[in-house]
């Protein structure tokens, strides 16, 4: 087993210092040591999406990477889109309008995931939608209430209201 | 009781959903969230043989390995249990051995043998490379089609692979037989699949020493199932034994039971009196969570020379794996008498029989019996292909019409007067479009492209009301300041109950929703907890029922302190009032605490204190039905499957929450597709699974799904509320609405297909089999 490492990165606009043996993953160091307990982990092979966070502005799978990888990085989770404890993102707020969750296990990473592709694409298609989220899996919804959310997400963040 | 509820103003109402606040910035709180001072953490070691004898098992360099703690086996943990049965599994009833590790010998790949705990979860799986392991392998029976038959037995302790053989005859199909214009007849086959909650399995458990108490956190569907097997499994009583109950990340069935995995962990927890966790990993809940549908249905029908089907005959296997997860059941059974559904079916032979193999076990899986709609409604297609009728007619000739009810079925089932199936049939026809369908599907295939469009109507029995499933509680309790805390054995994993239960009393009550909060698990009262479609019916009606009892001393309480008359009061969002004169009015917060804290100022004779309990005892069964079509284009270039439309109509009786309604249909509908198009949990030959990760198990995404439109039909039911199940119904209609749409797009192909996947290259081959 490799020596522990010292590492730093900015977590949700917070500096934290940690120390990880290097493999241990970024998502368990998240998890573990900078107390985001919104980063999921559902399969832990990078195919449902629930641990997804921004690094340095871009989505991955916190499963996929070692915590050493992110050394410096500026980290999002879910916990840091919200801008304040009565507000939430719009994301949010378009999950919670269109039952865009039921065991809300998945949201974490669908939030993540659908404000980086609206930053990406912010006046997308149904078609483009489908296909930008199909990198998350969810069991509960079947997508209904995903979709719908995202295309009322991008309406308001282009200003268009809901 | 003078003083009825206020009229509706909550139910019915698309409210937002008090859970997802917290849920959509991430401050959910699901068990793997739990830490406990000093917490332990295990990890199983799983064999990768489907049947081998274990002939070495040194665990001694494991042991020595730093930041373990203990090694476990079969040698040093299974002595330590007491009762590892169920509460559905009747304990005179035939069972594999009950063991937390695998025992001398392993039967399934994924049967558990070593547990490791450690420091983390990365040096339990550190020391699990270093078990000392060695296996005579065996050959397994992995085929369930002829597992009855074989020389080898999964379970040599039963001395047969046959769990259950049910024969249930009846002469008079027999003689509707013989004269019948039409005897068809097809073996319709589902394939293995499982839930795949996106929350894995996961138990915290922490023993108290000398207190003898057991903590536990849990991902369950049941937290009083894991309070009464919990402690039936430490050999404690139920008064030392605290179940938490938290946010549960999805369960579809498999969260019901308890795992061997959870029992073992409760087993370590309290040997090393020590806090301990498991969190299943997605391989493990792959291979040896539970697997679900594996079965087959022959069906024989006899129809007359106009349609009217006159009898059947049907014969059901089912494979229960090795350990079939809440134990060995007949869901068969129940599949079998199910199967004449919404129709006149004529009288109904059957059997049911359910066979072990070295596989997965069995568990309830959202819809547990729905083969009955499968088989059915693939039947009638096939029939109306036989008979060259039209599948719709088929099902308006036959189809339960209201004259018909209530209606006795052959098989001893009864509908009573509230199911609608021919108004959700016309309904769904209608919201589809048939007839245009048809005619751009017969203009489609003169241009040589191939639509499809299938339907499956059925009757689902929900909030069965008997033996453990019989009855719910809720303690409901307004509190000094006015506010309602429900406490309630439910275990909601998406159902929204959070928001549901507090809408039901907020109307009862006469309080805001925001103003009740629901706490399940600890401290709340005996019930089955959430599954089998039943908490809106058997939960909400006790939650009604302690909202009304509270309302109405309430009210008594209000009439005395403002000196008006009960009769003439209303309660509504908070606030009492004298109807007609809003002025005079007190706030349930005054009530309250005049309740508690001015006991003196009650009514003469009155108990202090605002709360009350109730229990709810379901009757047998509140059918909810529901119709469902499809449409798609099959590519015979590529086999592949594009669904166009997707319909539903339904009917759960008095919506609670529209919103969440469809949300539950959709969630069904989609795991249908799933299931009939990509999912598979294939072995091989030898018992080797093959679908191991999320690249092979293949879960629909957003690009493989259409837009669902959903139709309500509401009749009432005769429950308090009126509400009938439908947390399972899309996944039973699903399966065969997109089966039939497929054969119905290969019918210009001359074949038909009796079995799923009906993935690319299954299609293909159909298409093949047409040209050879």
């Amino acid at each position: 087993m490799a020596d522990p490492i010292s590492l730093s990165m900015t977590v949700n606009g917070r500096a934290r210092r940690g120390v990880a043996e290097p493999r241990l993953t970024l998502a368990d160091f998240l998890r573990e040591q900078a107390l985001c307990t919104g980063v999921h982990l559902g399969c832990e092979h990078g195919v449902c999406g629930s641990c997804t966070v921004l690094m340095d502005g871009e989505a991955v799978r916190s499963c996929l990477l070692f915590a050493v990888q992110a050394d410096g990085a500026d980290i999002t989770t879910v916990e840091g889109l919200a801008p304040d404890e009565e507000t939430l993102h719009p994301v949010q707020e378009a999950f919670r309008d269109c039952h865009g969750l039921q065991c809300g296990f998945c949201t974490p990473g669908f939030v993540v995931s659908v404000a980086a592709f609206l930053e990406a694409n912010p006046d997308p298609s149904d078609d483009e939608i489908r296909h930008g989220i199909a990198g998350n899996l969810c069991r509960c919804t079947g997508y209904q209430g995903i979709v719908a959310a995202t295309r009322q997400a991008a309406a308001v963040l282009k200003g268009e209201g809901q | 009781m003078s003083n009825t509820a206020a009229a509706a103003r909550y139910v019915g109402q698309s409210v937002k959903r008090l859970e997802d606040p917290r849920l959509v910035t991430g401050h959910g709180r699901y068990v793997d969230d739990i830490v406990l001072p000093g917490m332990l953490h295990a990890a199983f070691g799983r064999s990768d043989l489907a049947r081998a004898t274990i002939t070495r098992l040194d665990t001694s360099a494991a042991e020595a390995l730093d930041g373990v703690h203990a090694v476990f086996t079969a040698a040093n943990l299974n002595s330590h249990n007491d009762s590892l049965r169920a509460s559905l599994h009747p304990p005179e009833s035939p069972a594999p051995p009950a063991n937390m590790l695998a025992d001398g010998d392993v039967r399934f790949v994924g049967d558990p043998y070593v547990m490791v705990v450690a420091e983390s979860r990365y040096i339990a799986e550190d020391a699990l490379e270093l078990v000392d392991v060695e296996f005579e392998p065996l050959e397994p029976v992995v085929n369930y089609e002829t597992a009855a038959d074989s020389e080898i037995h999964v379970h040599p302790e039963l001395g047969s692979n046959l769990a259950h053989d049910l024969p249930v005859p009846n002469p008079a199909q027999q003689e509707a037989f013989e004269d019948a214009a039409h005897i068809i007849t097809e073996t319709w086959h589902q394939h293995r699949q499982t839930n795949v909650p996106m929350e894995t399995r996961g138990i915290v458990a922490s023993w108290q020493p000398h207190a003898g108490v057991m903590e536990v956190w849990a991902s369950t569907q049941s937290p009083h199932e894991m309070q009464l097997v919990g402690a039936r499994v430490l050999g404690i009583g139920e008064h030392k034994i605290v179940v938490h109950f938290g946010d549960v990340g999805g369960g579809f069935g498999q969260k019901m039971f308890l795992g061997r995995e959870d029992m073992a962990v409760l087993v370590a927890a309290k040997l090393l009196a020590s806090p301990l966790k498991w969190i299943e990993d997605r391989r493990e809940n792959l291979l040896a969570s539970n697997h679900a549908r594996i079965e087959q249905m022959t069906v024989t029908m006899a129809v007359d020379e106009e349609g009217n089907f006159l009898a059947a005959d049907l014969d059901q296997l089912e494979d229960d794996g090795a350990y079939p997860l809440g134990g060995p059941a007949t869901p068969g059974a129940m599949a079998t008498m199910l199967y004449p559904g919404p129709y006149r079916m004529g009288p109904v032979s059957w059997r049911a029989r359910t066979v072990y193999t070295n596989t997965c076990g069995r568990g309830a899986y959202r819809g547990p019996w729905q083969m009955e709609s499968v088989a059915r409604e693939q039947m009638i297609d096939r029939v109306a292909r036989e008979i060259g009728m039209d599948p719709l007619e088929l099902r308006r000739r036959n189809v339960l019409k209201p004259d018909d009810l209530p209606y006795q079925v052959s098989t001893g089932l009864f509908f009573e007067t509230t199911i609608s199936p021919e108004q959700t049939l016309e309904q769904a026809a209608e919201m589809i479009g048939y007839d245009d369908f048809r005619a751009e599907q017969a203009k489609a295939r003169e241009e040589g492209r191939y639509l499809g469009l299938g339907m499956a109507l059925y009757i689902e029995p929900t909030s069965m009301g008997m033996g453990p499933l019989g009855t719910e509680s809720a303690m409901l309790r307004v509190e000094v300041d006015g506010h309602v805390n429900v406490f309630m054995g439910t275990g909601s994993h998406g159902q929204s109950l959070e928001t549901t239960i507090a809408q039901l009393v907020a109307d009862e009550l006469g309080v805001r929703p925001e103003d009740v909060t629901l706490h399940q698990g600890h401290g709340s009262g005996y019930g089955f907890g959430t599954g089998g479609s039943r908490s809106a019916v058997i939960a909400g009606s006790a939650a009604r029922g302690a909202a009304s009892g509270v309302r109405e001393k309430v009210v008594a309480i209000a009439a005395h302190l403002m000196e008006a008359s009960a009769d003439d009061l209303e309660v509504a969002d908070g606030v009492i009032s004298v109807k007609g004169t809003p002025a005079a009015s007190m706030t349930m917060a005054q009530v309250a605490a005049t309740a508690y804290q001015n006991s003196d100022a009650l009514p003469e004779g009155m108990e202090a204190g605002l709360e009350h309990t109730a229990r709810y005892k379901a009757p047998p069964t509140t059918h909810s039905n529901a119709c469902h079509i499809c449409t798609c284009e099959l590519d015979p270039d590529t086999g592949k499957v594009t669904l166009l439309r997707y319909v539903v109509s339904e009917d759960c009786g008095v919506l609670i929450n529209p919103m969440v309604v469809d949300g539950q249909i959709a969630g069904g509908v989609v795991q249908g597709i799933g299931g009939v198009l990509y999912e598979h949990a294939v072995y091989d030959e030898s018992g080797n699974p093959l679908a191991s990760t999320f690249l092979d198990y293949l879960v629909p995404t957003a690009a493989e799904v259409p837009e669902l439109e959903c139709g309500h039909v509401v009749v009432p039911s005769d429950t308090p509320g009126g509400h009938k199940g439908t947390g399972e119904g899309g996944a039973i209609g699903a399966p065969p609405a997109v089966f039939n749409a497929v054969a119905d797009a290969l019918a210009p192909f001359g074949v038909y297909p009796n079995r799923q996947p009906l993935d690319p290259n299954a299609v293909l081959s159909l298409i093949a089999s047409a040209s050879d």
